[in-house]
């Protein structure tokens, strides 16, 4: 087989580069422990309002012995519930969100909080928000003829 | 004289430009009514209709047709004799068609607008799920005659090098068959029986699993056809030399064995797949982009030779002495030019922690329309300007219209997808038809909305302008004699190469064993976890 010199620098050039994309993607995932949404847990869709901690009672922000805050969430055509969540700036916050009824995706806008939420699983995400103000959570993903009206709002406060 | 099949090619052709004509008129009401400026024009119930037709027919309709018909082109050109079966032909476009009107009606009537991803349980009319499999029955025929035409030629030419461009036919034959059978179990054993009441629940996270199998090679299934002409028609018609045939086979290689068992970075924000694999999925992501990055480095080095041979000197003289009046030549140097810019954006896609911040927003859309709708399908373009005259006879109503349509393409496109690019990175969620949520980031997003509208405008005066210059090209003068044989030659055009580049079987062998790593484990895994169902929902 014949391969010109040129082309065979070329190769080199791109191994270095794929090399180096997929070098800091490892350090960021092993070092770093920075994983998307994988939180694999099952859920019945048609009876997670009755009981349990998607029940209306229990959703919310709750704040944990350890200063962590949990929020439960559920996404369901065509709104985030409870519509207003109120979390402490620079704390670690980790979202349980589920759906009843199809498929949503939820995303502060600039911020890491972002996954899809597929029926029958329960979605976890683990941030920090370290700006103070208000925010939207906007459904991204295609859920009916509702979808743009599908969004609420996050209200991150001073800590303490 | 043999039979060349150009009725066949024609038809199928014909069919994938109507439809690329149809959608762009959609598109062109999409971005008017999604920016929100016309608010007498808004309607939630129309503009999903529209986007998912829009989609069905860009993404499955035009390239289905159009890659069978180029196939059919390459197949009797290159190895110069019929068809393996040309009465197969027919069928495969005679199935594939009615499995279009059978999938139109309900999506032109409101009944599926479920968007062309059809994630459940949102679920459509059960006519456009058996309609959309059909069009997809219809292209395994295709793939079939491919490669019993690529098998039956080695038999009588034992010993001889499989020509570039149907090496390359042929692997995407292949490939596509690989990739095609995730959607159909989804369709067999998920939506089809479910659509039609006979199974109550499905599990929407394995349908997301089995789609994703599809959704990834299908866009190197669309791109295929792009490379191949930039590997073997544009350097001849550059006026110059493939600078390495060999390199063009590893790309088609590569490309068959990386592009499928990678899919999950679609599901990076999935729940219902773990870590690991996403990781696994995410290294031949960027894998995939070696035999890109190959086929770039190629084109443009055949491309610079073309350039010094018409007397282009220095560092970059050679693109000015380029033949800028030859539209392949215009529309190569373009759809690289989209490929680089929509490549870069695609990497922030594939990163494992960077497309957080922009999964599902604006700027997924504007990445794939750049790829897609740039890159690919400018060169569908430049390949129909090439072949008319030689499946019609006659010669092309305008060359210099050609040329200015292919600019209006790229320019539009670029109006169109870079506010989109900067949209998402704004927070501007994807598949939405309007924005009316209660926030200051509206306002930033309005200047990017209205620029949307002018590339959209661009994009169908462009298209106008070529669907034209083809119904012309019907009536114009015969030509006294077609060439069919004006393939590239590479500088060194390979005497023999080795086995494993002349054939497919060790490649399958390979992809097999990785298929089962990749899909096979997490499939099991999901029907060992068996989440419970859901029942469908309207929308």
């Amino acid at each position: 087989m014949h391969i010109d010199p040129l082309e065979k620098k070329w190769m080199y050039v791109i191994g270095f580069m794929t090399a180096v994309m997929i070098g800091s993607m490892a350090y960021a995932a092993i070092m770093l422990n920075m994983h998307p949404p994988s939180n694999v847990e099952t859920i019945d869709p048609k009876t997670l309002h009755l009981s349990g901690e998607f029940a209306e009672d229990n959703l919310g922000a709750t704040t944990n012995p350890d200063g962590s805050v949990t929020v439960r969430m559920v996404a369901a055509r065509y709104s985030f519930y409870p519509q207003m969540i109120e979390v402490p700036a620079d704390t670690d916050v980790k979202f349980r969100i589920t759906s009843p009824d199809v498929l949503h995706g939820v995303h502060v806008p600039f911020t890491n909080m972002s996954t899809m939420v597929v029926p029958g699983y329960v979605s976890e995400v683990n941030t920090r928000f370290s700006r103070e103000g208000e925010a939207q959570f906007l459904c991204n993903e295609y859920c009916g003829l509702g979808h743009d009206y599908m969004w609420s709002k996050l209200k991150v406060v001073p800590k303490g | 004289m043999y039979d060349k099949s150009k009725s066949v090619a024609l038809a199928n052709l014909w069919v994938a430009f109507a439809a690329f004509f149809v959608a762009i008129i959609l598109g062109l009401y999409q971005v008017v009514n999604r920016s929100g400026l016309f608010p007498e024009l808004e309607s939630h119930e129309l503009y999903f209709a529209s986007v998912s037709t829009h989609g069905v027919l860009m993404g499955f309709v035009l390239t289905t047709f159009f890659i069978m018909g180029f196939g059919y082109y390459t197949a009797t050109s290159t190895l110069k004799r019929p068809l393996w079966n040309k009465g197969l032909a027919w069928v495969a476009f005679l199935v594939a068609l009615g499995g279009t009107v059978m999938a139109a009606i309900p999506l032109l009537a409101g009944k599926a607008s479920i968007l062309y991803t059809f994630y459940p349980p949102l679920v459509a009319h059960p006519t456009f799920y058996i309609g959309a499999t059909l069009l997809v029955v219809g292209s395994w025929i295709w793939c079939l005659e491919m490669i019993m035409s690529t098998i039956t030629w080695r038999r009588d030419n034992p010993g001889k090098v499989v020509p570039l461009a149907m090496y390359g036919t042929t692997a995407n034959a292949i490939m596509w068959l690989w990739t095609s059978a995730g959607v159909a179990i989804e369709m067999l054993f998920q939506l089809i029986p479910w659509s039609l009441g006979l199974m109550d629940t499905i599990d929407p996270g394995l349908a997301r699993t089995l789609f994703s199998w599809t959704l990834h090679a299908i866009v190197y299934f669309w791109l295929f056809p792009a490379y191949i002409a930039m590997y073997t028609v544009l350097p001849k018609l550059a006026g110059g030399r493939l600078f390495s045939d060999e390199m063009g086979r590893v790309a088609f290689i590569m490309l068959l064995v990386l592009s499928v068992p990678i899919g999950f970075h679609h599901l990076y924000m999935d729940p219902q797949q773990s870590a690991g694999f996403k990781f696994l999925h995410m290294l031949g992501t960027f894998g995939v982009a070696i035999p890109t990055l190959l086929t770039g480095f190629t084109v443009l080095a055949s491309l610079e030779g073309a350039g010094r041979l018409r007397g282009g000197k220095g560092l970059f003289g050679w693109i000015a002495a380029l033949n800028w009046k030859e539209p392949m030549v215009v529309a190569g140097m373009l759809a690289l030019f989209m490929l680089i810019a929509g490549g870069w954006g695609g990497m922030i896609n594939a990163s494992y922690q960077m497309n957080t911040l922009i999964h599902n927003t604006q700027w997924v859309t504007g990445h794939f329309h750049l790829i897609f709708a740039g890159t690919t399908v400018i060169m569908y373009l430049a390949l129909a300007y090439h072949l008319w005259p030689k499946l019609t006879g006659r010669r092309l109503a305008s060359r210099g219209m050609a040329v200015l349509q292919l600019w209006l393409w790229t320019i539009g496109m670029l109006v169109l997808t870079l506010p989109w690019h900067v949209l998402g990175l704004l927070g501007q969620p994807r598949r939405i038809s309007s924005t009316p949520y209660d926030s200051p980031l509206v306002e930033q997003w309005d200047p990017h909305e209205l620029a949307m509208i002018v590339g959209g405008a661009i994009l169908l005066f462009s298209a106008l302008l070529f669907v034209l210059n083809l119904l012309m090209s019907h009536a114009t003068r015969k030509l006294d004699d077609v060439s069919d044989d004006d393939w590239a030659v590479a500088v060194y055009p390979p005497m023999s190469v080795p086995k494993s580049m002349n054939g497919f079987v060790l490649w399958n062998g390979i992809l097999a064993v990785w298929m089962i790593v990749a899909y096979g484990i997490p499939i099991v895994q999901l029907l060992i976890l068996d989440a419970p169902g859901s029942m469908p929902w309207g929308y």
